[in-house]
């Protein structure tokens, strides 16, 4: 593993441009330059979890991004998950009107919500709020020298600025995703008293009786799993920021493009695998 | 001045740079660069933007390796050293960023703090040795601002004061003065030798300004009557913290040697420091 952290690969030679460049090399190199970006996120990630080993912790800063990720996302995540919630109840009552089977509305909603738009919602909305955040963050403190200055004055950065945001938001992205199930489950209950005319007791029966123990590890899995996309994402983008301010408002940008894009990725395959392992063991 | 330049050779040298290379895919910065700093002597390195003076000093601090060459540092090989020895090895150092690189989430205090709370140092401790830092440099009145109330120059003494807290050996100043006034400048450098003088620190100064060296060479700190005085010519114990300047050009070193001698000199690079 490399020692020394972030330093990313330079640019081009003033003579090779000179000379002139071939087709060929031009893709060589952006994919030698993929390939070494993709090495750098996983040293990365493999050095802030291993860090949760070793010493020193900073629980301080931990709480700090705990408050932040958490307590920081609760609004906007309570908001989007009772409408969510209320529109799943409200496309698909639609559809069980038609057979006259709106008492399923409860299962179906709470199997969406829990297995799948819960930890998804949550992850997107989570990085575009907190992904975002730490690459802003952590590109300023780089390109104003502070990330330096930590090293000079013997802290590891990846200790003390990836690990705490780690840690912090793989605790914080399950609890939220869970709250916004429940509050997601709240605007269907309103949503289907109001709109289908349902009973809110037969609403939560259904909605309660449908769920599995499989289904909640599921929704469990993805969110750690969202949760660990976005902080690596957000930390790495942040501690390889090339090029000033501009450079930060362009990390900033790919780090929000690039975690919700493997977010969404990665649920595909979770799902798979979710389903797999919950016919095997459950 | 014999006798003092004679002690200051026997003194082991702090910093030897060997043979160092260093470059990027732009090309090489530095090419086969040698030198020393002995203890207690402070090395005073000129160079036109983008000759490596910041790199020399980020490789003596283990914050970059070379790509061939040692780098010694105290009597420790800095550029064969792991990432987790780096971090213990920094402690012995203080490093002076050129735009202060002071965390700005962090009022004046905290910042100054920071190593002594890194390092587990009980909190009754650390106020009064906050404060002493402060009052060296003057800014106790701060304690509680973020370096965004701060002025350039207050954030550079700041700075300094984060440095100094837990007493280097050797400090790394990256162009304290750039940048700022002359009033302020002059300020920066009298600081710069009452560290010197007071606390016997080592010092590498990366500058485009050759009046800083010059003054550093020129003057010492008087602990009797707390003021900053011309040397006399046949010198005196205080005077002992000796002065060199070394010129980058190009990739290498241009001059080494005394300030009586860049002084005398009439080559027209050299001149171009001292406008």
């Amino acid at each position: 593993m490399s020692d020394a952290p972030f330093q990313v690969a330079g640019r081009r030679s003033k003579e090779k441009e000179e000379e002139g460049i071939s087709v060929v090399e031009v893709l060589s190199d952006a994919a030698k330059r993929s390939v070494a970006a993709v090495q750098d996120y996983a040293q990365l990630s493999f050095r802030a979890v291993t860090n949760l080993a070793t010493g020193p912790h900073y629980f301080q800063d931990t709480l700090e991004q705990m408050d932040d990720v958490g307590v920081g996302s609760l609004p906007i995540i309570l908001l989007s998950g009772f409408f969510i919630g209320g529109v799943m109840v409200l496309q698909t009552g639609a559809q069980f009107v038609r057979f006259g089977q709106t008492s399923l509305t409860g299962d179906v909603v709470s199997l969406a919500l829990v297995r799948e738009l819960g930890p998804a919602i949550t992850g997107l909305l989570a990085a575009g709020r907190c992904s975002s955040g730490m690459a802003s963050e952590l590109g300023s403190m780089l390109v104003t020298e502070q990330v330096d200055a930590m090293r000079a004055m013997g802290t590891d950065p990846s200790r003390k600025l990836v690990t705490p945001r780690l840690l912090a938001t793989l605790m914080m992205v399950p609890l939220l995703t869970a709250l916004m199930v429940f509050v997601g489950l709240l605007g269907g209950c309103v949503a289907s008293v109001f709109s289908l005319r349902l009973g809110a007791v037969e609403f939560w029966r259904r909605a309660i009786d449908a769920l599995e123990f499989a289904d909640l590890m599921q929704g469990f899995l993805k969110s750690v799993a969202f949760g660990f996309i976005l902080a690596t994402v957000g930390c790495y983008k942040g501690l390889t920021v090339r090029g000033g301010t501009q450079g930060v408002g362009r990390a900033t940008t790919q780090s929000v493009v690039i975690s919700s894009v493997l977010i969404i990725v990665a649920d595909t395959f979770l799902t798979k695998i979710s389903l797999y392992l919950a016919n095997k063991i459950f | 001045m014999a006798t003092l330049i004679q002690e200051a050779l026997e003194t082991a040298p702090a910093i030897t740079f060997e043979d160092v290379w260093v470059g990027f895919d732009e090309g090489q910065v530095l090419r086969g660069v040698t030198f020393q700093v002995r203890e207690r002597e402070t090395l005073v390195l000129l160079g036109e933007t983008g000759t490596g003076k910041t790199l020399t000093l980020k490789m003596a601090a283990g914050l970059l390796a070379p790509n061939s060459g040692s780098v010694i540092v105290l009597g420790q090989e800095v550029s064969e050293m792991k990432e987790r020895e780096l971090l213990a090895f920094r402690r012995k150092i203080g490093f002076v960023f050129q735009e202060g690189a002071l965390f700005d989430s962090m009022s004046v205090a905290e910042n100054v703090a920071y190593r002594l709370r890194e390092d587990h140092v009980p909190e009754e401790e650390i106020e009064p040795r906050v404060l002493e830092v402060l009052r060296f440099v003057e800014l106790e009145q701060t304690v509680e601002l973020l370096p965004s109330e701060l002025s350039g120059g207050m954030r550079r003494r700041v700075s300094i004061a984060r440095a100094l807290i837990n007493h280097p050996a050797i400090v790394l100043y990256d162009s304290p003065t750039a940048g700022l006034d002359p009033v302020t400048s002059q300020t920066i450098i009298t600081l710069i030798l009452r560290l010197r003088d007071v606390y016997g620190v080592t010092a590498l100064l990366a500058t485009h300004r050759l009046q800083d060296g010059f003054a550093l060479a020129n003057f010492h700190f008087d602990a009797e009557t707390k003021r900053v005085v011309a040397n006399a010519q046949n010198g005196n114990a205080a005077e002992a913290a000796r002065t060199r300047f070394l010129v980058y050009r190009d990739g290498g070193i241009y001059f080494e040697g005394e300030p009586e001698e860049i002084a005398d000199s009439n080559d027209p690079y050299l001149k171009r420091f001292l406008v």
